[in-house]
């Protein structure tokens, strides 16, 4: 096929081209490869014992059950805290700030300087903070805040973007209909503005679930089943990592780990594109 | 120039004369050197115009000379543009429209608008026509039923939508659409209806089905309409008004009966205008 399409293409063309394909090859083949090596060496491992047992010897053996239970602990705290914080500041930037507003332009620039923000920094901040300020301690809660601290940024600029994204005519019209204000965001706008929402919290989720950086230091390394939220909880991907670095002997299981890592992400992605989707359809094509 | 006046029996649908009888002159909007600005831009400058009650206003003029601009001031939708200023007065039967504390809410229900562009939220045909009920206040769900019969045969939508009334408002034809947006707005029972440019993105057919939607407004409703359509103003409008931009901003020209604007205007421009020659 490219020799064919060759014949007919100078030197410089026929670089670009092979350039361009070399690129697209070697992208495809490093996900291939990626996700083919966890997969040949984790499967073999998963099991329903894998994920429901406690780790024993360092995490050489037995399963992952504590690690997953925290894990999602240490998420739901995320977005329990960050969701209505997020959408309250989204609806807030969108739809009662100008561009020019000085409020506006404030909270926009904090917002994207902390979304660039590596996560180690955030880890130290929510030790400093949550962790001793607050006294919380090594905490889910601890890392479930700095979690939250983390993924605001991401979760208000798509939020926001799902807002303005909503035609400016729906909010004329409803004004025009004598509609309050409130009654225009909660019943045309909001439901407007889901996707963009979802895809905020699609990008937070996949950021929260796969951070290590920030938890290190604030929900700590216990690979204990938690009791409560005030107790010490390890994460997947902190778990991975220990394996990985810490434990000789680890690699099998921190393959399956990641594996089950790689798998919810897939699937979160999965599930909000659906959400999105049937959402969109309950709001707009069938209600 | 050419003569202003068209030649009388040359349009046997212009029947000016039996206007403006139907309606009682009688002003129901007054509006005094009314200006509007967006930040430092100009939109329209000093317009005075009375708007009489039960009639329909033609207001015609070029694009950007500020009659959008004009009918969003009445219902104070200008108030959702960041760095729109309004100076002047408007009144409306009594109430001070640009007063602070004038209750908007309330000024837009007696104030209703049909866009340019038809706008039904991205809901139901139903929904489109309850969610405004319920907001304002009716919860009976026969009586909102009722309304919605009659709102929609009163817009000629019935028999057109009454087997699909939960199907998607934006699946309706621009026309249906058009209709489907004045009949939730003429079910409010407001007293003003103001229509900017309502069938220019609409086919003639649907055009001319509206069109006689809004002849059929005459005595009920006061409505101001914007139109480019000067055929359209002839055919329907009791009183005429013309927008021009002069010194980068939109000002009244000339305002009259529409017998009067289109058969002995007084203004250079507006002759030029009704005869076609500019605008
Ligand atoms: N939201 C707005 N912000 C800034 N300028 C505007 C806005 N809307 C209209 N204008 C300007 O005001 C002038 C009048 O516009 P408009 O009222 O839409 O005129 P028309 O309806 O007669 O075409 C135009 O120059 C237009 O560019
Ligand atoms: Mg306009």
């Amino acid at each position: 096929m490219v020799k064919t399409m060759a014949r007919n293409l100078d030197g410089r063309e026929l670089l670009a081209l092979a350039l361009v394909w070399s690129a697209a090859t070697l992208v495809t083949a490093t996900f291939c490869w990626l996700f083919g090596d966890i997969l040949w060496h984790g499967l073999s491992h998963i099991s329903w014992t894998f994920l429901t047992a406690p780790p024993r010897n360092a995490g050489r053996e037995g399963g992952i059950g504590p690690i997953l239970v925290s894990t999602a602990l240490i998420l739901g705290v995320c977005l329990s805290v960050s969701v209505p914080i997020g959408v309250g500041t989204a609806i807030l930037l969108a739809e009662f700030t100008t561009d020019a507003s000085l409020f506006g332009r404030l909270t926009r620039r904090s917002l994207d300087v902390l979304s660039g923000v590596p996560s180690i920094v955030f880890g130290l901040f929510g030790n400093a903070f949550f962790c001793k300020t607050l006294g919380l301690g090594f905490s889910i809660l601890s890392g479930g805040l700095t979690l939250a601290c983390m993924v605001l940024p991401i979760l208000i600029r798509s939020t926001e973007e799902g807002f303005r994204a909503v035609p400016t005519g729906y909010r004329l019209s409803a004004a025009a209909l004598g509609l309050s204000r409130t009654t225009t965001l909660v019943h045309l706008l909001f439901p407007a503005a889901v996707p963009g929402l979802l895809v905020g919290l699609v990008l937070g989720v996949g950021r929260a679930i796969a951070e290590t950086a920030a938890l290190i230091f604030t929900s700590g390394y216990v690979d204990r089943m938690p009791e409560s939220l005030l107790d010490s909880g390890r994460a997947l991907s902190i778990h991975i990592f220990d394996l990985s670095m810490n434990v000789p002997g680890g690699d099998p299981n921190a393959y399956a780990s990641t594996l089950v890592l790689v798998v919810l992400l897939l699937a979160i992605n999965g599930t909000a594109s659906w959400l999105a989707e049937r959402w969109l359809h309950q709001r707009i094509v069938t209600v | 120039m050419r003569p202003s006046a068209p030649t009388p029996g040359t349009q046997p649908w212009f029947p000016l004369d039996e206007r403006p009888a139907c309606c009682v002159p009688k002003p129901f909007i007054d509006v005094e050197q009314l200006s509007l600005h967006y930040g430092q831009k100009p939109a329209f400058h000093n317009v005075t115009l009375s708007i009489n009650q039960g009639c329909i206003t033609a207001l015609a003029g070029p694009s950007g000379c500020g009659k959008t601009s004009f009918l969003t001031s009445l219902n104070r939708l200008t108030d959702l543009i960041p760095g729109c200023r309004l100076s002047g007065r408007i009144h409306l039967d009594g109430l001070n429209v640009l007063d602070s504390h004038t209750d908007v809410i309330h000024l837009r229900r007696r104030v209703g608008m049909i866009f340019q562009k038809p706008n039904p939220f991205p809901l139901s045909i139903r929904k489109n026509l309850e969610f405004p009920l319920r907001e304002h206040g009716l919860r009976d769900r026969e009586q909102i039923a009722i309304t919605i019969e009659t709102g929609l045969r009163d817009v000629g939508l019935w028999d057109e939508v009454k087997d699909r009334l939960n199907s998607p408002a934006l699946a309706l034809s621009g026309g249906q659409q058009q209709r489907l947006c004045m009949a939730r707005a003429l079910m409010l029972s407001p007293e003003v209806l103001l229509m900017d440019e309502p069938c220019s993105a609409l086919d003639p057919l649907s055009s001319g089905v509206v069109e006689d939607l809004i002849v059929g407004l005459r005595g009920r409703y006061t409505v101001l309409i914007v139109t480019h359509n000067l055929a359209q103003a002839r055919r329907i409008a009791d009183y005429a008004a013309l927008f021009w931009i002069q010194n980068g901003a939109g000002q009244l020209i000339e305002a009259g009966t529409a017998k009067q604007i289109f058969e002995a205007p007084r203004e250079p421009l507006t002759t030029a205008y009704v005869s076609g020659m500019r605008g």
